[in-house]
């Protein structure tokens, strides 16, 4: 147990999956070729004038009261300042003293425990460029199709308490936006991005340590190993005397360690102002009251309810309403079998088990809710064994068939006729005396071996519970 | 308040402008100038006044979300000093 606690406040943004940007009307989709994507707007030419998207502000206000800010009833842009080659105009529109949203929170639970974690601010922006670097230092090239993406900037309260806080924080996050649909939210692609701030202090102390502020995190992962070294870091300082530097450092993935990056010192002086080209913002009841109906349930009430109406327990229901999609699919299952806690079973055994152990996500596999509820249904009925359902739902992931069709065509139908297994059971006893001494003998674990044969014969299709019946009868004849 | 040589360098170098020492000297008095023209508006009697932030009395100027075209390539670098694979080339920046 270290003497030091660390304190962490993350800065969020997720990009808001409009059509068109934040103020003009080019396409904000991604892969296009460079600088396809731009107009005089977002190239920052001068005399243009930027037009607020309509869109891009009720998506705002929804994550806003998704995370439960106060909405301001009027708010601003402002000009944020700096030269840097990502941002043509020489400044990014942001929000500075008065955000769309403020003093929110969310829940996160680590080790089973719920805490709730405030929320600062919420402010709308755009994003800047995308640069590349020349191999050998010979130049830069920049590419502007990402300008004026709408963004939201999400930062929190320095309440979480350790890294691992610090990703669930992010993932809750994450899942809420993806349930309000204003964002695709995905850290590969940049439509999620976090920065931290992190610092540690004695424990029992009040004031907060100086902080680094952490970059370059791009995967969920990456926050947490890159958080997890930075207190390592900086307990190492404190051990030995020292002062840690306020400074920006970066996070390298693959060095798995963090890098001062000098240049981002000089002197932070964004020389806010408001942007002249741009009316204020007017939020009133009614709009706030439309655009609020529109938030559909939250992870946590979902949570609640699976636990709630199907009994599942709170971890489980916690991993199937991580993920939106996942929650849907479970849903979906459950119009085609009433057997909630075998479908959930299913859903985060094997089919997590197999996309993560493939790297990929539901959507790239086969399978739909309807298929497992089907599947789920042949096992109620006695169609089909669980064993079998292995083979069955290796079918539904990979072909994307009805169980049904699946089973008829692989000739996957359990046996369960008496006589038909009776038969291979005599037959197995004839043709192993060996194990049936052994069993009459007192070695019950013979048994075992008989069934596997009898399983073997049947290609795994004997109805388990009814060879061990029919084979325990016999063998005490 | 007044500006001093140390302002005009903050600003200078913010603006990434490079001054001599008599163009220092000859802004810091510029800018004083203004500064105390503008100091005028101290007279008057703001108290209970909501600060404004824009001009025009208005709110809610928006478009709705609708994809235009944008500009073609060539038209978008035509105000490129350098330019390469449809990008726009920049001196080194290094992270």
């Amino acid at each position: 147990m270290s003497k030091y606690e660390t304190v962490v406040g993350l800065e969020v943004h997720v990009e808001l999956h409009t059509k068109s940007k934040i103020f003009c009307g080019c396409s904000t989709s991604f892969g296009a070729p460079p600088n396809t994507h731009t107009c005089p707007v977002c190239l920052g030419h001068p005399g243009v004038l930027p037009v607020l998207n309509r869109q891009a502000v009720e998506y705002a206000m929804k994550a806003a009261m998704a995370i439960n800010c106060e909405v301001a009833e009027w708010c601003k842009f402002d000009r944020k300042n700096y030269f840097y080659p990502d941002s043509p105009k020489a400044y990014q529109i942001s929000q500075f003293d008065q955000p769309i949203g403020q003093n929110g929170w969310i829940d996160i639970e680590v080790n089973g425990k719920t805490k709730r974690i405030g929320i600062t601010r919420l402010h709308l922006e755009e994003d800047a460029g995308k640069l590349t670097h020349i191999e050998g230092g010979f130049g830069s090239l920049v590419d502007l199709n990402r300008v004026g993406t709408p963004l939201i900037e999400i930062v929190s309260e320095p309440d979480l308490r350790s890294p691992e806080e610090a990703k669930a924080y992010l993932e809750k996050l994450r899942a809420i936006m993806q349930y309000c649909d204003v964002s695709d939210v995905k850290m590969e692609e940049g439509s999620l991005r976090c920065d931290a701030n992190i610092s540690i202090r004695p424990y029992g102390q009040e004031k907060f340590g100086i902080r680094a502020e952490l970059k370059n995190m791009n995967s969920f992962r990456g926050v947490q190993r890159g958080l997890e070294y930075e207190e390592l870091r900086q307990a190492d300082i404190l051990d030995g005397g020292g002062i840690v530097v306020q400074e920006t450092r970066r996070w390298d993935e693959s060095q798995g360690k963090t890098f001062s990056m000098r240049g981002k010192e000089e002197a932070h002086d964004y020389r806010y102002f408001p942007d002249p080209d741009l009316v204020r913002l007017h939020i009133d009841s009614e709009w706030k009251a439309r655009v609020k109906a529109s938030i559909p349930e939250l992870p946590d009430a979902r949570q609640a309810r699976y636990i709630e109406q199907f009994g599942l327990s709170s971890y489980d229901a916690g991993v199937l309403t991580a993920s939106m999609k996942l929650a849907d699919f479970f849903e979906e299952s459950l119009k085609h079998t009433s057997d909630a806690k075998a479908s959930a079973n299913w859903i985060m055994g094997d089919l997590l088990g197999y996309l993560n152990a493939n790297n990929q996500e539901l959507g790239d596999v086969k399978i739909t809710g309807q298929g497992l509820g089907e599947m789920i249904q042949l096992i109620e009925k006695g169609t089909i064994s669980t064993k079998i359902a292995k083979t069955v739902f290796k079918g539904l992931l990979e072909t994307g068939k009805s169980p049904q069709q699946i089973v008829e065509e692989q000739g996957l139908v359990q046996i369960s006729d008496e006589g038909a297994i009776l038969s291979i059971v005599d037959s197995v006893i004839a043709a192993n005396p060996q194990s049936v001494e052994d069993f009459r003998n007192g070695k019950e674990k013979a048994i075992g071996f008989l069934v596997g044969q009898i399983m073997k014969e049947t290609k795994g299709k004997a109805n388990p519970g009814l060879v061990n019946k029919l084979l325990v009868e016999r063998l005490n004849a | 308040m007044s500006i001093t040589i140390k302002d005009v360098e903050h600003v200078a170098n913010l603006a990434r402008l490079e001054l001599s020492d008599t163009e220092k000297e000859q802004f810091a008095g510029q800018l004083n100038a203004i500064l105390k023209y503008a100091e005028k508006l101290n007279e008057l009697d703001t108290e209970g006044i909501e600060p404004t932030s824009h001009v025009l009395p208005l709110a809610n100027v928006m478009r709705e979300d609708v994809v235009k075209p944008s500009w073609p390539i060539e038209k978008v670098l035509l105000n490129a000093p350098e330019d390469e694979e449809g990008q726009f080339k920049v001196p080194a920046v290094l992270e």
